[in-house]
């Protein structure tokens, strides 16, 4: 495998969702999306009443927050093995933007700082959405992407 | 056949009064077995594409303004057969009534009762409040899903003069009264650059000159109900110095927030021209040497 095709690749977490979605119809395609939505995990109690500590996402229709974590930034492993964590906050009344959030914290919490950088920027594109939700609406989650791997990027900094 | 109007008295001093419905009105029809009949259909217009499959009004239909009504390819509204397809499939007939709701304020519920006026139907009307009305007063929703059985809609060719108004109507239009609905920030053109991040907007910012800022939420009270006709004559009229006579053209970003203003000077405050500039803010801020200002008012 060139790395060329290592970098377009998907994580086999985001790969697995990504196969999941292309298998069903555009309208049940939704209804996946709707389970990632109702699925997404509250924010821990530490964020809770810290709008401060986390980062919106003015890209999305409806206010999304998210913050990072990496795990072991600083040890003897080195930063780019050390654990992503997300953490995302967004309303019930924005169901599409908690169901992107939803897709991005199954497929990539838990993956080291390595892979999650390694993720194409265009994996939103790839869940056949462009049709059920309209191309338009995904750019809120190439936008929560892009500020996934940025916090990624400062936090496993040395 | 059209349904009788909501006699709600809240209702009875805007122009037109017969353009809203309460939603006990809508409670009182669903009891009666008259939504979803040939003579009623509800239907939910969201933001956010999937909020009516969280739960909606039973009986209710979804129609998407992405994409029922916009045209897949041009930026445009769907053609005459595409529109009669998306009603037909929904049990809409020519003399079906219509009550459209939706979430932030009813905006995408306004917008769509916009491109359904394109198109000349003749009895639609906005659910008093929208779907966090609904919501609020704790009554029934639903994930289940109607089965519409398919009608006949006529294919019937949009008509947008009367009310839509394209870029060079806009540049012609200067001058006159205008009305920009967007928040203060992107109106005096501060909210625009974000670094780093991909952003879908405009290479430029600021308003159209002359158009006066009023956002469009001023004309909606807490509880997403539109405010009193006194209330309105005194943001539009007393304030804003318009008249139910002017020629009025309203625009945001893309023409959905300006729905919501077109909808209160036309059906609320009786005004005979208002036209919805759909273009709006993503047109003109792109567009290549037309007039901008930049500041607050």
């Amino acid at each position: 495998m060139t790395a060329d095709e290592v970098a377009a690749g998907l994580p086999e977490s985001l790969d697995e969702i990504a196969q999941d979605f292309a298998a069903l119809s555009a309208r049940d395609r939704l209804t996946l999306l709707l389970d990632f939505s109702d699925e997404l995990p509250e924010l821990p109690e530490r964020y809770q009443g810290h709008a401060e500590l986390l980062e919106r996402v003015d890209e999305c229709q409806s206010p999304l927050f998210l913050v990072v974590e990496v795990e072991g930034a600083h040890d003897a492993l080195g930063s780019q093995q050390a654990t992503v964590r997300l953490f995302f906050q967004a309303p019930p009344e924005a169901p599409t933007t908690r169901g992107f959030a939803g897709i991005l914290h199954e497929g990539l919490d838990g993956l080291t700082v390595a892979e999650v950088l390694a993720v194409p920027d265009d994996a939103p594109y790839r869940f056949g959405l462009g049709e059920a939700v309209s191309p338009l609406r995904l750019r809120g989650m190439v936008a929560m992407l892009a500020r996934i791997k940025r916090q990624v990027r400062i936090k496993s900094a040395a | 056949m059209a349904v009788a109007s909501d006699d709600n008295i809240s209702f009875k001093d805007y122009a037109h009064p017969e353009r809203l419905v309460s939603t006990e009105w809508l409670a009182r029809q669903l009891n009666d077995g008259v939504v979803g009949s040939s003579d009623l259909v509800v239907l939910e217009s969201d933001e956010d594409v999937l909020l009516y499959e969280t739960g909606h009004i039973p009986g209710a239909v979804k129609v998407d303004w992405h994409l029922d009504l916009n045209d897949p390819v041009k930026r445009d509204y769907v053609d005459g057969r595409r529109f009669a397809q998306i009603l037909g499939e929904r049990g809409i007939g020519r003399d079906t009534t219509v009550v459209i709701y939706g979430d932030k304020s009813n905006w995408w519920a306004a917008y769509a009762l916009w491109v359904f006026t394109l198109f000349g139907h003749q009895d639609v009307r906005l659910l008093d409040g929208g779907r966090a009305k609904w919501v609020a007063q704790g009554r029934e929703m639903t994930r289940d899903v109607p089965d519409r059985t398919i009608v006949e809609y006529p294919v019937v060719e949009r008509n947008d003069a009367p009310i839509r108004a394209f870029r060079d109507d806009v540049l012609a239009h200067i001058g006159q009264p205008m009305v920009d609905v967007r928040s203060p920030g992107e109106y005096s053109g501060e909210l625009l650059h974000m670094p780093d991040y991909p952003q879908e907007g405009a290479m430029r910012g600021g308003h159209i000159p002359g158009a006066r800022s009023v956002p469009w939420a001023r004309a909606a009270a807490e509880d997403g109900t539109f405010k009193s006709r006194v209330d309105l004559e005194a943001i539009y009229v007393d304030e804003q110095g318009l008249a139910p006579s002017d020629d009025v053209v309203a625009y945001c970003r893309i023409g959905e927030r300006s729905s919501h203003t077109w909808f209160v000077l036309t059906h609320l405050l009786g005004f005979e021209r208002v036209r919805n500039y759909d273009g709006s803010w993503t047109e003109w801020g792109n567009a290549v040497q037309v007039p901008i200002e930049v500041g607050a008012q």
